[in-house]
């Protein structure tokens, strides 16, 4: 990824959340990566971990207690957790899941892939993409009181 | 890209719509790419009926008339256009303007390099994502809607 800030998984399948670690692993991705089991799990952790911020948030859409629709909901109604990059990783290929998400302007939809190999490449080209694209990040402070007003303060690296 | 619809770029430089269109043929990427010279004209080609609706648009920021950022605004204000991925391509490395645009819901964010094999490069790996990446039918729920009515008018006729 472009920057060091962790990347937040949230999955409930702790095989496929091994699955993302391991080829993370592999392709030598050094973000911290936090799993967490659910979308009010993903909340909390926007919550407590301000200094923590994640650069990309890869999210699984059927979880239990809060799924993936409804954490985007909450997600991207709030000003500062609005700006973080959302990739959805799951193995919905519903249409309506598609729409709905991109809805909430989702920066991705990936369908896990079941081949291992296949699985990595796909890591590959989210990790290419997100090291090309730049990332919402810390904004100088000169400019800190400008962007206030627009809700672009810094988010902390 | 995964998808055939077109991409729509948004770019008020020759020079920069050319080199995107070059990138594109050297890569053998098929979609049409459709140009328009500012949001207002983005906006326009949106909103006619007449256009295939785009499967990314690619956006500059610094634009006469409307700006990429106030575009960006509008559109995913609208029910109908939100669900189309933007992928802002400038040459702003400007904080404001990375945090405007994230802030707005952009799906990435693309600085251009400046010498044409690094562009190549970052036009072939937004390429390899948007066909990793599935992209929504946004007409899917217009469709719903218009089954519904049509169903509710068969209904009509029966009474």
């Amino acid at each position: 990824m472009r920057n060091l800030r962790p990347i937040l998984l949230a999955e409930d399948d702790s095989v496929d959340a091994m699955t993302v670690k391991r080829a993370f692993s592999e392709l030598k991705v050094t973000n911290e990566l936090v799993r967490v089991i659910n979308g009010e799990e993903a909340i909390k952790y926007l919550k407590t971990h301000t200094d923590k911020k994640p650069c990309v948030i890869l999210l699984d859409l059927n979880m239990p207690k809060m799924n993936g629709i409804e954490f985007l909901h909450v997600a991207k109604a709030d000003n500062e957790w609005r700006q973080i990059p959302v990739v959805v990783l799951t193995t919905s290929k519903d249409d309506r899941d598609k729409v709905e998400t991109f809805k909430f302007s989702v920066a991705g939809y990936i369908v896990k892939p079941v081949d291992y190999k296949k699985f990595v490449e796909a890591m590959k080209v989210l990790n290419l993409y997100w090291t090309l694209s730049e990332l919402p990040g810390n904004a100088p402070e000169n400019t800190a009181v400008e962007l206030q007003k627009t809700g672009c303060t810094g988010t902390g690296s | 890209m995964r998808s055939f619809k077109p991409i729509l770029l948004v770019e008020d430089d020759t020079v920069d719509a050319m080199t995107v269109k070059r990138a594109l043929n050297d890569l053998h990427v098929t979609n049409t790419l459709v140009r328009v010279t500012n949001g207002e004209q983005a906006l326009e080609h949106l909103q006619d009926s007449a256009n295939a609706k785009p499967c990314v648009i690619l956006l500059d920021l610094n634009m006469p008339k409307m700006n990429g950022v106030e575009f960006l605004k509008i559109i995913k204000a609208d029910n109908r256009l939100k669900c189309i991925p933007v992928v802002v391509l400038t040459t702003s490395k400007a904080d404001q303007d990375r945090c405007e645009c994230f802030n707005s819901s952009a799906a990435g964010y693309i600085v251009k390099p400046v010498d044409y094999k690094g562009f190549v490069e970052a036009i072939r790996i937004l390429d390899l994502y948007w066909t990793l990446s599935e992209l929504p039918d946004c007409d899917f729920e217009e469709k719903d809607v218009e089954l519904l009515s049509a169903s509710d008018k068969r209904d009509c006729q029966v009474l």
